[in-house]
């Protein structure tokens, strides 16, 4: 059924570009630009899912990301499991915390929903900092021996990338296949109005709960392979809150509730902050930047680069999903 | 015959404030029971408790032989008991086709996505918006909104529609299709409990008539009964001479 849908198969065109593009003369310095853009993907992708599908504002997403991180680089390197199994493992636990946590803040609306999940990212962060086998403050170390058995460095590092495009265009695909289902009508109408759609017959509490899981997912898978690659975490790089803050820019740039507009905001910031970074004058300054850009978008362009294409093109809406 | 909807002694307070008072009343099946009362009597605090959005304090209401006192909305729907808002409550950023969707998706059937969308383009068509499928809910004027509501509504195949005030703020041109609507609601099988202002529409509509004033059961019967109740027409009408007027007008 899906698979009829023409903004599938773009998706994975969109993924083949991506591995083609640095293996083509083993490009290295490439890769590691496209892996950034790839997690901004992700992260954006799956944050849609709760603030543009369900209309739920999570301020504390990266905590996914960087508690799948912990838990992958605790089972690869303390527990000496597989890669794809310890990132597979950590999705799932984290997914169950978030069902959790969802089922417990869930029942508040609006700013008060916003400031739990801030406070949610705080305590895990609290409790991470403090948790003995997780090395506390100091974080964890991948050990070396860990990228032997992908056959080397070199080798690990790439079998990384190529998951962590595999989950860019799984989130895509997720966010396109809910988009479509009887499941994702029930979230839209959620968004629209909560109390409307209980009336209509949407089991609002466990679907928003469920929605909060699944945005979970594949970010912490994510964030397993991520920080396999990187060979290090600490608490302080694995809930870094302005990238939980900028996941939200990502959005509002490209449109929320739309598969590909979150996308391409995640890719486009993306690929700005490491601009804005790199540029000797402008270091430190991309955060600046980054607010005036919200600011611009939330005022002359509220529905973000793909809101601007739908009122230009209304037709688009059927195509550009 | 067995009852739809049996209401028995049910009250809802708001901190001190007792909304619903003991309350008790049954719909059968296939009746419209109109319900009437002056601003603040409880009508839509009654809709509210009757399908689940508040919890009666007192008393039990049985839909189809099944107790529904503590069921939330979204179970009421799927045992066939639907409702309309006063205040439209439009799926603004959805199309009128995917409002309906919704109703036909979660509602008593349970239906998958293209069964759903067949039955909403059926719905849209029935209430006459077969030719807005494709707006934006928010880009409908408020009779659209209103019918959009009823078709929400309809879309879940309810056994028991509840109308809360879906004539309210139409011009006389849309309050005829609309109360023709209602008719054609009711022969479809439908029982209808409406809660309406428009007195001239309720007394040519409903089967019954349930009075509140206060938060109380003041009167129910027949139309004309209730017109003529001396008690209904101190409360709610006021002046004895709108009961001569009203009459002429039948």
């Amino acid at each position: 059924m899906i698979l009829r849908r023409p903004f599938f198969w773009i998706i994975l065109l969109i993924a083949a570009g991506f591995i083609y593009a640095p293996l083509h003369g083993n490009n290295v310095s490439l890769r590691e630009d496209l892996i950034l853009v790839a997690i901004a993907i992700i992260l954006a992708s799956n944050l849609n899912l709760m603030i543009g599908y369900t209309g739920y504002v999570n301020f504390g997403h990266i905590v996914f990301y960087g508690l799948g991180g912990y838990v992958g680089l605790y089972l690869t390197t303390v527990r000496n499991w597989n890669l794809v199994l310890s990132a597979l493992v950590a999705g799932v636990v984290v997914s169950v915390c978030a069902f959790l946590f969802g089922l417990a803040i869930l029942r508040l609306r609006g700013a008060y929903f916003a400031l739990a999940t801030i406070g949610i990212l705080q305590a895990v962060q609290a409790f991470v900092s403090n948790f003995d086998p997780w090395g506390r403050s100091t974080g964890m170390y991948l050990s070396f021996n860990s990228y032997q058995s992908l056959g080397g460095a070199r080798r690990a590092l790439w079998i990384t990338y190529f998951l962590i495009i595999a989950v860019m265009a799984l989130s895509m695909i997720v966010s396109l296949a809910i988009k479509n289902s009887k499941f994702g009508l029930g979230l839209f109408a959620i968004r629209e109005d909560e109390d409307a759609a209980v009336v209509l017959g949407v089991n609002a509490t466990v679907y928003k709960a469920i929605i909060y899981s699944v945005s979970a997912f594949l970010p912490a898978v994510a964030g397993a392979l991520m920080f396999f690659k990187n060979g290090m975490i600490d608490p302080s790089i694995a809930f870094e809150y302005m990238l939980s803050l900028e996941g939200i820019v990502m959005l509002m740039l490209g449109g929320q509730g739309s598969v590909i507009g979150a996308a391409l905001g995640g890719a486009l910031y993306e690929k700005l902050r490491s601009y804005l970074l790199t540029a000797p004058v402008l270091s430190n300054f991309h955060l600046v930047i980054a607010g005036g850009l919200l600011l611009m978008v939330v005022l002359f362009a509220p529905g973000g680069l793909i809101g601007w294409v739908y009122r230009l093109v209304p037709r688009a809406r059927k195509v550009i999903e | 015959m067995s009852n739809l909807l049996e209401v028995r002694g049910v009250s809802k307070r708001f901190g001190g404030l007792v909304a619903v008072s003991d309350v008790s009343f049954s719909i059968a099946e296939g009746e419209i029971i109109g319900l009437i009362g002056p601003n603040g009597a409880g009508k839509t605090t009654l809709f509210n408790v009757v399908n689940g959005v508040y919890k009666a304090d007192q008393g039990s209401i049985t839909f189809a032989g099944k107790d529904i006192t503590r069921c939330s909305p979204d179970q009421v729907v799927h045992l066939g008991l639907a409702r309309t808002h006063q205040i439209v409550k439009p799926l603004n950023d959805l199309t009128v086709l995917d409002n309906v969707t919704v109703g036909a998706c979660f509602g008593r059937e349970y239906l998958d996505m293209a069964a759903a969308r067949k039955v909403a383009s059926e719905v849209l068509q029935q209430v006459g918006l077969g030719d807005r499928a494709g707006m934006m809910a928010r880009s409908l004027t408020i009779a659209g909104k209103k019918r959009l509501e009823v078709a929400r509504a309809l879309a879940a195949k309810p056994k028991l529609l509840l109308l809360d005030e879906v004539l309210a703020g139409l011009n006389p041109t849309e309050v005829a299709l609309m109360i023709e609507l209602v008719r054609k609601i009711r022969d479809s099988g439908i029982s209808v409990l409406m809660i309406e202002h428009l007195m001239q529409a309720i007394m040519s509509l409903s089967d019954r008539i349930v009075v509140l004033n206060l938060g109380r059961k003041l009167a129910e019967g027949q139309p004309d009964e209730v017109v003529h109740n001396s008690d209904v027409v101190e409360a709610y009408l006021g002046f004895p001479d709108i009961v001569d007027k009203l009459t002429r007008m039948e």
